[in-house]
């Protein structure tokens, strides 16, 4: 008896088969199932981390926060989620109809494709390709078109504004996280997701340099920036541009606004996890004598470990939004440009040198 | 160059600084307090301004003199003192109280009337439960009936009595401050 989520997916995929004779009905059931899976499981991981989110702030607000629908009020988002749904789409005059509703799909279509190149435990993955960091990447910056194009389709000088600085936020912050990932993308030798796996099975990478840390605080301090979460959110600074880009959108267009960034804030943690801390690998000790320990950090089912370091990732990003005020925009870009960017290349190169000399 | 990386470093440091007091804030538990759940539970801070109120004594009796300090200094005429002059048995004519008025729904619990009350004859106590149906209700007569001024025994009392009233009502608030720091 495994508890491992690849198990059951082996299984549905025998009885499938076992089932239906043509091989092209079995692939099209399980795409079908696939996607499902992942839409369900992109929902359900936005809501409970609005719920995680408003609980965590209360907490350090020393306040209970919801906590009268459901025990604790964990059900307190499924009657937002209702409501949100039921709620009216205020149409606009004067603006771009098909610029102003395609934004939001864009957006949530940029990080739902995010969220297929991710792995969530061991053989369970959407894609696996040979350029897998690099698709994540990619992909991921997608959405600030979308963004751009809420701001400016919405005929709003608050939304521009926000929209162009959220503009100049994303694209700046890519910069040090592609680069603090290529310094990885170095160390494992692979862009393939599942290699860098493979080279974490006994140490994971954030142990294995002292280059592998300097490259996951600016992993962690440009991906907490693209999310557009405080202390970096001035795209959305609501007492200077009401809400930014989101403004003027209504009901499920705003929704889905909502939706994408607390799922971006996932993947990024997500990624953060499987680049620097193992993903869904356990944590192991390289030395003789500890294969106890390690028989005991194995029995841990593969998707706890991907799932519990992401979370500790997402509070550690929650921590930070509830403790710094926010950065003006030529603080934030002089953060990035000057400071970031320089410690990047340099902790590349030295990535480089310590690869070349010591593995 | 040097102060580049010195503001670096000391920068970080100081955001790590940041994080340990939130950090201390989160396991530090929740000031907020379940109402209709824990109402048997609550326990108000002293300080917390709820309602007006003007102590008696056992004997039905008031320390107002009806001087009228509090009305005047009501930022909203919240307090409405009402008041007729008799002649007492000695002949000298004298103020009394007839009814002090209190309209809850206009009062803003800056607490002026009984900062400034020469006799400490009101207070503010934590009773904070306030909803009625009508609106003629919020309005509340604070001497009881039938009730009068506390006598004072020796004449030269009255001029010592209140100073002392004064500085116990000023020195309150401090020492709570000082016990806050």
């Amino acid at each position: 008896m495994s508890l491992e989520l690849i198990d059951g997916i082996n299984k549905i995929h025998e009885f499938l088969t076992s089932n239906i004779e043509a091989a092209w009905v079995v692939s099209l059931i399980e795409y079908v199932l696939v996607g499902l899976g992942f839409l369900t499981l992109y929902a359900l991981i936005a809501l409970f981390l609005i719920i995680f989110e408003r609980k965590i702030c209360a907490y350090f607000q020393c306040r209970l926060g919801p906590n009268r629908v459901g025990p604790w009020g964990i059900f307190q988002v499924f009657a937002d989620m209702v409501k949100i749904l039921i709620k009216e789409i205020i149409p606009l005059k004067h603006n771009d109809k098909l610029l102003f509703y395609a934004a939001p799909f864009i957006v949530i279509m940029g990080s739902l494709l995010t969220f297929g190149g991710l792995q969530f435990a061991e053989g369970v993955h959407g894609v696996d390709f040979n350029v897998g960091v690099f698709y994540l990447l990619a992909v991921s910056s997608i959405s600030i078109i979308g963004v751009m194009l809420a701001g400016w389709s919405s005929n709003n000088k608050y939304s521009l504004i926000g929209a162009m600085r959220s503009g100049a936020q994303v694209i700046s912050f890519e910069l040090s996280a592609c680069l603090s990932m290529m310094a990885i993308v170095i160390l494992g030798g692979s862009m393939n997701l599942s290699d860098l796996m493979a080279a974490q099975e006994d140490v994971w990478f954030i142990f294995q340099s002292p280059f592998t840390v300097v490259a996951l605080v600016i992993y962690l301090i440009a991906a907490h920036a693209e999310t557009n979460r405080g202390p970096f959110d001035l795209p959305e600074a609501e007492s200077e541009l009401t809400a930014g880009y989101h403004v003027e959108y209504s009901g499920i267009t705003f929704g889905f606004f909502y939706v994408g960034e607390y799922c971006n804030l996932f993947i990024n943690a997500a990624i953060g996890t499987l680049v620097f801390l193992g993903g869904w690998q356990a944590f192991h000790l390289p030395f003789a004598g500890c294969e106890g320990f390690n028989a005991v950090m194995d029995a841990i089912p593969s998707y706890v470990w991907m799932f519990g370091k992401t979370l500790l990732l997402i509070f550690l990003s929650l921590w930070v939004r509830w403790t710094f005020p926010r950065l003006r925009i030529d603080q934030l870009l002089r953060l990035e440009w000057k400071i970031m960017l320089p410690f990047s290349l340099a902790n590349i190169l030295l990535m480089a040198i310590w690869v070349a000399l010591v593995k | 160059m040097k102060k580049y990386f010195t503001d670096i470093f000391s920068g970080i440091w100081n955001l790590l600084k940041g994080m340990k007091i939130t950090g201390k804030v989160l396991v530090s538990p929740a000031v907020t307090e379940c109402y209709p759940e824990k109402r048997d539970e609550l326990q108000p801070k002293e300080r917390f301004r709820a309602e007006l109120t003007m102590p008696h004594n056992e004997n039905n009796e008031h320390k107002c003199t009806a001087c009228g300090i509090c009305a005047m200094n009501c930022p909203n005429q919240t307090i409405t003192v009402k008041k007729s002059k008799i002649t007492d048995e000695n002949g000298k004519p004298k103020i009394v109280l007839d009814q002090y008025l209190y309209d809850i729904g206009s009062c803003i619990f800056c607490g002026l009337c009984t900062r400034v009350c020469p006799q400490g004859a009101i207070e503010f106590t934590n009773n904070f439960e306030h909803a009625v149906y009508t609106r003629s209700k919020l309005i509340k007569q604070l001497n009881k009936p039938g009730s009068k001024k506390v006598e004072v025994a020796k004449p030269a009392a009255p001029a010592a009595k209140p100073a002392q009233a004064g500085q116990n009502e000023v020195a309150a608030p401090k020492q709570e401050n000082e016990n806050k720091q």
